[in-house]
């Protein structure tokens, strides 16, 4: 019998393969509700347009916001968005971890031999989150093509690698505050702060926030990595904080720290899950 | 606070004037104030939301003082009013919705619309029992928060907070008729889960929650005026900045009654129908 | 040779308690305080006890999902807790009350995900499914969409799911929970079968002590994280679950009903409690008391397992439950 092998890579290959299969029971699920799945596609991707909407209707009544374009600013909206909703897509389920321990199926997860984060985090999968992605890949299309920047070849491979960085730095984030419902089963909400609210403020320009905010973003939770600083070399801007060169180019390395932190977390939490079985 | 807030519903209802439904409201009050956990952190969420998009709305009055007739003081405050109402009013859906889903998954409702109490005028009071504790909490507490962290301007005079207060208690009933609406899909589509996301998305939008109506333009704006969601955030805040005072303040509590009301009665013959659905299917 | 080995095994909670409106305590609860035992290879144990006895602790604990407060475990020769996905492919379990298979999916799909995630070779999933079909008569179901089916098919369906990868020990938690006559008797000849054809191991947890007659050779009984008796079927008789009970209720307050193999345990007005043998069926009974007194109604009571562990640390095996 084939057993999983003991290497990292092997068991890493291992719990990506079980999340595609329990991702594909959670796709033929939702087909048996065409009429409903269909219609939430088409929300979902609505939903994120009128997101971007706010964003151009502010821009309606100005041409700058602080001191950003709206070509600028829809690069942040966009690669910020994809972000997140690549996250999302691949481990937003873990949110729903408080109420997988109420109800008991975490229990089940534990007793299948697949790792538990990866099923909890295929759980409940909907392709309508598919719905943000489409839309942000979209908005990063016309931003690409409406910004004022001279193309070299540094900065068009830091496009798709702050892409990369992004989404593993929100997976992470994802992933280490849903821990927190380990102890504080109710505490869902957190983890949209963090997630939903930190994707909101990388939306906008770092100018239009207040300096220990976007410091925070940096030496607290990692935002920033995400788009504001790889940005600042994509678009030729200064830094409002007057950081080092060197952290614009930082964010692999700060995506590789969110993912040890948020793994630690993980273990400390399932760990304490199951010696106290709250 | 919470308690008279039901009061002013319940005479306003027809056949809701009943010590069932005054209970019911209580109990669902006491019940979501159980979720302490919850509540902290949902008020943490709405905190750092105020304070996103304050920054963003601050940063643009920046560029164009007075912009719609606020200035930027207002404009802040206006978010922060915006974030105190988001639960409340539920303007991203859930509350009852949440509960009404479990029972159609369980496959209860059927049992439910049999039951000798009223099946809308129940759930229309467990919704205004958890806005109630939810005012109290997620509603004041970000609002707090965001006046220790930004300049706010909000009345002093209690006559202003008693007309916000009702203004508040309409834009729920508004909200719990759009809200079962999308929710009695159910009875047709097994699975009410894309109208729900739909109407989240519209309510959004159009309520004034992301954006103050005032800043939409031309057409969009007057279709944002004349749609029920503007009573669910718009409007209240309106009455709070005392944007409508006098004659103007009684016609928006007559905007807000009359889609209420119609609101309401299209869910009761939504109901009518899913009920003869029900007995045709047996169940 | 023993496939569960259990040695003083304790499991700690800490609970917190209400005290006043704002003030919270906490206290330590001992939901598993000093267990021990030990379960053969192709064994079928019954695990009986009150809610909240440390029922499902223990099975957490053998599963692997909690870690214990202290003691020694040992599942097939592997500790649970240190080696919970290993062993998971060596473990089956069911919960009566919650089913592992697919909601919205045909039942087939939810076998054929067990495969994937279980890695079973093809031809042992093949044959394994087709005896699960054939025992407990899915064919007719493999299509179709679980939340179709009523509770006893749903049932037979999470059975098959736990065994299609050959576990060597099985859990079972009420099992028969809410099924049907027909149902139940479907389950446990499948579970017999499997226990003896395949020397499955199974521990058994159930309210439900039909169950534990008809399966099982062997009965434990926890009670406050301990075990108060394990010992054969047998032993449970003798000490208690050997009546069952016959309420009457007759027209008027009569004198004691007089039958012979019957002993009125209870009178209340016109209400009597009459205990009779558990393997004596009820009928002739009833049969006799309509045809001699003015019966208005009637309900027979099987043994409940509370009033089995009353009577075990009672020691008296003649004492008559509560009503």
């Amino acid at each position: 019998m084939a057993e999983p092998g003991r290497g990292t890579a092997a068991r890493a290959g291992w719990a990506v393969r079980s999340w595609w299969l329990i991702t594909g029971m959670w796709i033929r699920s939702t087909m048996a509700y065409r009429a409903s799945f269909a219609l939430s596609l088409a929300a979902n991707t609505l939903i994120t347009f009128l997101d971007f909407a706010v964003l151009l209707l502010m821009f309606a009544h100005t041409r700058q916001l602080a001191g950003w374009t709206l070509a600028e600013t829809g690069f942040l909206y966009a690669t910020s968005s994809v972000a997140l909703g690549a996250a999302n897509v691949l481990v937003g389920s873990v949110g729903g971890l408080g109420e997988r321990v109420r109800s008991g199926s975490l229990d089940t997860m534990l007793i299948r031999p697949a790792p538990a984060l990866a099923q909890l985090a295929a759980e409940r999968f909907s392709l309508r989150r598919l719905g943000r992605l489409v839309q942000a890949f979209a908005v990063l299309g016309w931003s690409l093509t409406a910004l004022d920047v001279h193309w070299s070849w540094d900065r068009v491979l830091m496009v798709p690698a702050l892409l990369l960085c992004g989404t593993v730095i929100f997976c992470a984030l994802f992933v280490g505050c849903s821990c927190v419902q380990f102890w504080w089963g109710e505490a869902a909400e957190l983890q949209n702060a963090v997630t939903y609210g930190g994707a909101t403020v990388l939306q906008y320009p770092p100018t239009v926030f207040a300096k220990e905010l976007v410091a925070g973003t940096v030496f607290g939770v990692p935002l920033a990595f995400v788009n504001w600083l790889p940005a600042l070399h994509v678009l030729g801007r200064t830094d409002p904080l007057g950081l080092p060169a060197a952290f614009r180019f930082a964010s692999p390395l700060a995506a590789a720290l969110c993912v040890l932190a948020a793994g630690l977390a993980w273990r400390a939490g399932l760990r304490a899950y199951r010696s106290t079985g709250s | 606070m919470g308690r008279v807030r039901v009061r002013v519903i319940v005479d306003k209802g027809t056949s809701v004037f009943d010590g069932v439904y005054l209970s019911v409201a209580r109990g669902a009050f006491r019940r979501y104030s159980t979720y302490r956990a919850a509540t902290v952190a949902g008020t943490v969420t709405n905190t750092v939301f105020g304070m996103i998009l304050a920054s963003t709305m601050l940063a643009l009055w920046r560029a164009r003082p007075g912009l719609g007739g606020y200035d930027a003081a207002q404009a802040v405050t206006y978010i922060w009013i915006s974030q105190g109402l988001l639960v409340t009013v539920a303007v991203w859906g859930g509350g009852f919705q949440d509960d009404l889903q479990a029972r159609f998954r369980s496959g209860d409702i059927a049992v439910d619309l049999y039951r000798p109490v009223d099946f809308q005028g129940w759930w229309l009071a467990t919704d205004l029992g958890r806005a109630g504790y939810q005012l109290l909490t997620r509603g004041a507490l970000p609002m707090l928060a965001g006046a220790a962290l930004f300049d706010l301007v909000l009345p002093g005079d209690p006559l202003v907070w008693a007309e916000f207060l009702l203004a508040v208690a309409l834009a729920v009933v508004v909200s719990f008729g759009l809200r079962f609406l999308a929710s009695i899909t159910g009875f047709w589509l097994h699975d009410s889960d894309g109208v729900r996301a739909a109407m989240a998305v519209v309510s959004m939008f159009f309520s004034g929650m992301l954006l103050p109506l005032a800043l939409f333009p031309g057409a969009l704006g007057e279709l944002a005026r004349v749609l029920p969601f503007s009573a669910m955030v718009q409007l209240p805040a309106d009455v709070l900045l005392q944007r409508r005072t006098g004659t103007a303040l009684l016609g928006l509590y007559g905007f807000q009654l009359a889609w209420g009301a119609a609101l309401l009665a299209l869910g009761r013959a939504g109901q009518t129908l899913a009920v003869r659905r029900v007995v045709v299917q047996g169940g | 040779m023993a496939v569960i080995e259990v040695e003083d095994v304790r499991r700690s909670f800490t609970v917190r308690t209400k005290e006043g409106r704002w003030r919270r305590g906490k206290r330590e609860v001992r939901a598993v305080d000093g267990l021990s035992f030990t379960v053969a290879e192709g064994e079928c144990v019954g695990y009986i006890g009150p809610n909240g006895a440390g029922k499902s602790t223990t099975v957490k604990m053998l599963t692997g999902i909690l870690v214990p407060s202290g003691g020694r475990l040992r599942v097939a020769g592997v500790d649970p807790a240190a080696r919970r996905a290993e062993l998971a492919r060596r473990i089956g379990v069911v919960f009566g009350q919650r089913t592992t298979l697919w909601w919205d999916l045909p039942l087939r799909d939810s076998y054929e995900l067990a495969r994937r995630i279980y890695r079973i070779p093809d031809a042992r999933y093949r044959a394994n499914l087709d005896r699960c079909v054939e025992l407990l008569d899915l064919a007719a179901l493999l299509d179709t969409p679980v939340r179709q089916l009523s509770l006893g098919q749903r049932m037979r369906g999470d059975l098959a799911a736990a065994l299609l990868h050959d576990p060597s020990v099985l859990y079972l938690d009420e099992p028969t929970i809410g099924l049907d006559t027909v149902s139940k008797a479907k389950v446990r000849a499948f579970l017999r079968e499997t226990n003896r054809e395949r020397r499955t191991t199974v521990l058994l947890t159930t309210h439900d002590l039909t169950d534990i007659e008809q399966l099982c050779g062997r009965v434990m009984v926890i009670d406050h994280g301990r075990l108060v008796l394990d010992g054969p079927l047998e032993r449970l008789h003798e000490i208690g679950g050997s009546e069952r009970t016959l309420v009457v209720d007759l027209a008027e307050a009569h004198p004691p009903i007089d039958l012979p193999g019957v002993r009125v345990a209870r009178t209340e007005g016109p209400r009597q409690w009459l205990a009779f043998p558990a393997r004596q069926s009820a009928a002739p009974i009833v049969a006799a008391v309509a045809e001699r007194y003015p019966l208005v109604d009637l309900s027979v009571r099987e043994p409940a397992i509370e009033d089995v562990i009353s009577r075990i640390y009672a020691g008296d095996p003649a004492a008559v439950p509560a009503p």
